[in-house]
């Protein structure tokens, strides 16, 4: 149990107070509502270059970095499909610091054109190390447009292409600021060693005074439901073979969510898991074999991913990750084993209450998601799923019309 | 009342004095193993480690070590691995293995109320073992492939390449090809882990909500049944040997970014000097804001990310710079490694910027005691080293005070870039 008071400035931050005494530590995490589905199609990978152009110094700020570590703080940021996340960890008595850094680049950037110039470089160069220098890392770039035809969602957070990042400009900079950076559409989560007086003054002090913006209305295309098999194979300079499976999945808000998070469990989660034991274990069919969630705000991908060992085919390793499934879909899975997975959930959320920068980032995500309390509530939800449940989600997502089918073959090579 | 707000002004800031660590209570059991308690915090769960020392390595079966921590959870007398896994995981537990260069850790998370479950599954492991040779065979094959995938990683060959130039034939110089998991027998593994997997070699770092029941429960499971081998384990290792080439260059005609892996054979944390050095690093390349991230990333925009760091064995440590920097600058951003290297030797560091340093780490050591696990952490780094808690008073002392003149010094001292191993893979 987390707890947590809330208040919201009048120009429309929201703002979420934890207190914990045992660290001498204190966290401000900053949720903007804004991923790269709000991008604009021809300027893909906008919404992460935006987030390596924060820290490229603010209004009144010359530099992000140096002051927070001249203070014993550190910082980080990601962006995925739907929210960009900064966050600060520092002593709890230099907390004001981190307000004072955080509020100026709320308000407004420098915009510096030799910042833009360096940080396109700078994610050019992350973009070949993540995704083009490295076994199958291009994986991502392949699969999302056969999942998704209409929605944002068909383009990863790196961008399409290098290009969309090498022609980005210092307006398309200030537009992309305006239109998502500002207190309505952020959640700020402070934590630690802090008081909740403390931060309402400060965050009136130096939040307060920030104009509320425009507010960004989100109407995005979304993804009909898929009615075919969709399938690609490449040949690649990879070292083995290597068979993805996408399928279409209900988003994180939808009450389905949590069944389906499950049945991932079941297949893949640990070594006792059904795909682990039965795949590579006894059937020795593959080396590795992984189930996972998006678990994204609209339709998710759920995946199902195997490396086949030497000697078997595509087909058969394809058709082994079928059969598995197929058995969620006909047998109810046994009260012990939904029983399992369950546990696993539960303790998983015990163990993350150990972390203050975990607690910040869920509170300030759930928050988003519509209440942040919805992350107490999280592990009754999970322990509510039913056998009944299991099966009829896995029968509205294991259908072959439903999946992506993306295959990886290892270039024959004469060494 | 807002028009008076000057944000071109930071804030006034203090800076850390002190730092607390939680102290270890500790207690022996009959049969010899060590056990530290950590005892602190509100969730009902316990973090525990049961730590060996590695075997003398064996150049000839170099992967026992390895093989034999991986494969614990593969099977004893009593148990499949698949009865293994599932008494684990039913119970909302996490079992793992984790093999180091120096020791092999077993880690279990559990919550307290399950202990009594949970705990018995570790003890058969740690005493009946029996390697299975089917699950041999299955994890020779899935490591051989896994290896061919991370063989076609330029970071993880320059690393290997590096520590091979650097350590020669011991386990910290290992760089196993695909052929080296055929040396892999059952046999051996069954005579490795009897001798390595005893109490008198065993250390257990208990953390977490520590009550005493679940002292006793931890006693009652390990004393009684737990016995010593005749001889004790072998834990000493062959000498360390640098390679007389400094320079190795893997080409990769297709790479877009080439990996580049430098560095030195170094002191180690039991060294009177390696505070000190370890403010050097920071500046270097230990940092988001350090030099190198500022020179090559921030300001060439060469790579995506770049850094250095000390790492410290028993033998000795090594200080390495690592990067991937975009193939067609590979030449460029060596020049300026060393140009970097060079200015800590040739000029003081500024006051600001070691003033922001020194309250960047200690700010960092104090962010890392994030909860009793991170405490239990600092703890083993001192008992695996042979230091006390003086250590980290003597460590925050020397980043507060330590001058620019000294690091100057220090940088001629250890900072030899003609010393400097140089790998780079990709394309140069």
């Amino acid at each position: 149990m987390v707890k947590f008071n809330r208040f919201t400035l009048d120009n429309g931050l929201r703002v979420i107070v934890h207190e914990d005494s045992t660290t001498p530590m204190a966290v401000v995490n900053i949720l903007y509502d804004v991923g790269s589905r709000d991008e604009n199609p021809e300027q893909t990978g906008f919404a992460h270059l935006f987030e390596h152009l924060m820290f490229g110094g603010s209004v009144n700020i010359p530099n992000y970095d140096g002051p927070l570590q001249k203070v014993g703080g550190e910082n980080n940021a990601f962006t995925s499909n739907d929210i960009t996340n900064y966050y600060i960890t520092l002593p709890s008595a230099n907390l004001e610091t981190a307000f004072w850094l955080e509020s100026d680049r709320m308000l407004s950037l420098a915009f510096s054109e030799e910042s833009l110039e360096v940080q396109r470089k700078v994610v050019i160069e992350e973009f070949k190390q993540r995704y083009l220098n490295q076994p199958y890392g291009d994986v991502w770039l392949r699969l999302r447009p056969m999942v998704y035809k209409k929605h944002p969602y068909l383009w990863d957070t790196i961008g399409k292409n290098i290009e969309h990042i090498a022609d980005a400009k210092i307006e398309d900079v200030k537009a992309f600021f305006k239109k998502h950076y500002n207190p309505q559409n952020a959640i700020m989560v402070v934590g630690g060693d802090v008081k909740l007086e403390q931060v309402k003054e400060l965050a009136q002090k130096w939040f307060g005074p920030i104009p509320a913006g425009e507010k960004y209305t989100r109407n995005l295309p979304q993804e009909p439901q898929q009615h075919e098999v969709r399938r690609e194979t490449i040949t690649a300079k990879v070292p083995v073979n290597d068979v993805y499976i996408a399928l279409q999945m209900p988003g994180r808000r939808e009450k389905e969510f949590y069944a389906v998070e499950l049945i991932s469990d079941i297949l893949s989660r640990g070594n006792s898991s059904r795909m682990y034991r039965n795949l590579v274990k006894d059937k020795q069919l593959f080396s590795e074999v992984h189930a996972y969630v998006f678990g994204s705000l609209d339709k998710g991908m759920f995946v199902l991913e195997g490396k086949p060992t030497e000697g078997v085919t595509i087909e058969q390793a394809e058709a082994a990750l079928w059969e598995e499934v197929e058995l969620l879909k006909t047998h109810e899975v046994p009260a012990d084993e939904l029983t399992k997975v369950q546990n696993k959930t539960e303790s998983t959320m015990i163990f993350s209450e150990m972390s203050l920068l975990d607690k910040a980032m869920n509170l300030a995500y759930y928050e988003l998601l519509g209440d942040a309390n919805l992350f107490n509530n999280e592990t009754e939800k999970f322990l509510a799923v039913t056998p009944a449940q299991i099966k009829e989600e896995a029968n509205k997502l294991f259908r072959k019309d439903n999946s992506s089918t993306l295959i990886y073959l290892a270039e024959q090579t004469n060494d | 009342m807002t028009n008076t707000l000057n944000r071109t002004l930071a804030p006034e800031f203090r800076a850390i004095e002190n730092i607390n660590l939680l102290r270890p209570e500790k207690k022996s059991l009959a049969n010899g193993s060590e056990i530290f308690c950590f005892n602190s915090g509100d969730q009902e769960l316990v973090r525990i480690e049961w730590i060996f020392n590695n075997l003398r390595f064996d150049p000839a079966k170099p992967l026992l070590n390895m093989a034999a921590n991986t494969m614990l959870t593969d099977g004893t007398a009593s148990l499949t691995a698949a009865e293994i896994a599932d008494k684990i995981d039913f119970y909302g537990a996490f079992l793992s293995v984790d093999y180091g260069f120096e020791q092999s850790l077993v880690t279990l998370y559990s919550l307290t109320k399950h202990l009594d479950k949970t705990l018995p599954v570790v003890k058969d492991i740690l005493t009946n073992s029996i390697f299975p040779q089917k699950e041999l065979e299955t994890f020779i094959r899935n490591q051989q492939q896994k290896l061919q995938v991370s063989l076609q990683k330029n970071d993880v060959v320059a690393r290997r390449t590096f520590n091979k130039a650097l350590y020669g034939d011991t386990i910290y110089g290992l760089t196993a090809e695909v052929e080296t998991y055929n040396t892999l027998q059952r046999e051996d593994l069954l005579v490795h882990y009897e001798q390595m997997y005893q109490p008198s070699n065993c250390t257990v770092i208990i953390a977490g909500k520590v009550e005493q029941k679940a002292l006793d429960l931890l006693a009652a499971t390990f004393e009684s049944e737990w016995k010593n081998q005749p001889a004790a384990a072998d834990i000493t290792q062959p000498k360390v040997n640098h390679a007389a080439e400094h320079f190795y260059f893997v080409e990769k005609p297709e790479a877009l970014q080439s990996a580049i892996r430098m560095g030195l054979p170094f002191i180690n944390r039991e060294h009177s000097d390696f505070p000190a050095v370890q403010v050097l690093n920071t500046v270097l390349g230990g940092y988001f804001g350090s030099r190198l991230m500022n020179n090559i990333r921030e300001d060439k925009g060469y790579t995506y990310g770049i850094g250095s760091g000390i790492t410290s064995y028993k033998q000795g440590g090594a200080l390495f710079i690592a990067t991937e920097v975009g193939a067609d600058v590979c030449k460029a951003a060596t020049v300026e490694i060393e140009k970097e290297i060079n200015l800590l030797k040739t000029e003081l560091i500024p006051d600001d910027e070691l003033a922001l340093v020194r309250n960047y780490m200690l700010g960092s050591l104090l962010g890392s005691l994030e909860n009793v696990f991170s405490h239990a952490d600092k703890f083993k780094n001192l008992y695996f080293s042979g230091l006390d808690y003086a250590y980290y008073d003597r460590y925050t002392q020397i980043v507060k005070t330590v001058t620019a003149d000294e690091l100057l010094k220090l940088a001629n001292q250890y900072l030899n870039f003609d010393q400097f191993y140089k790998v780079i893979v990709g394309k140069y």
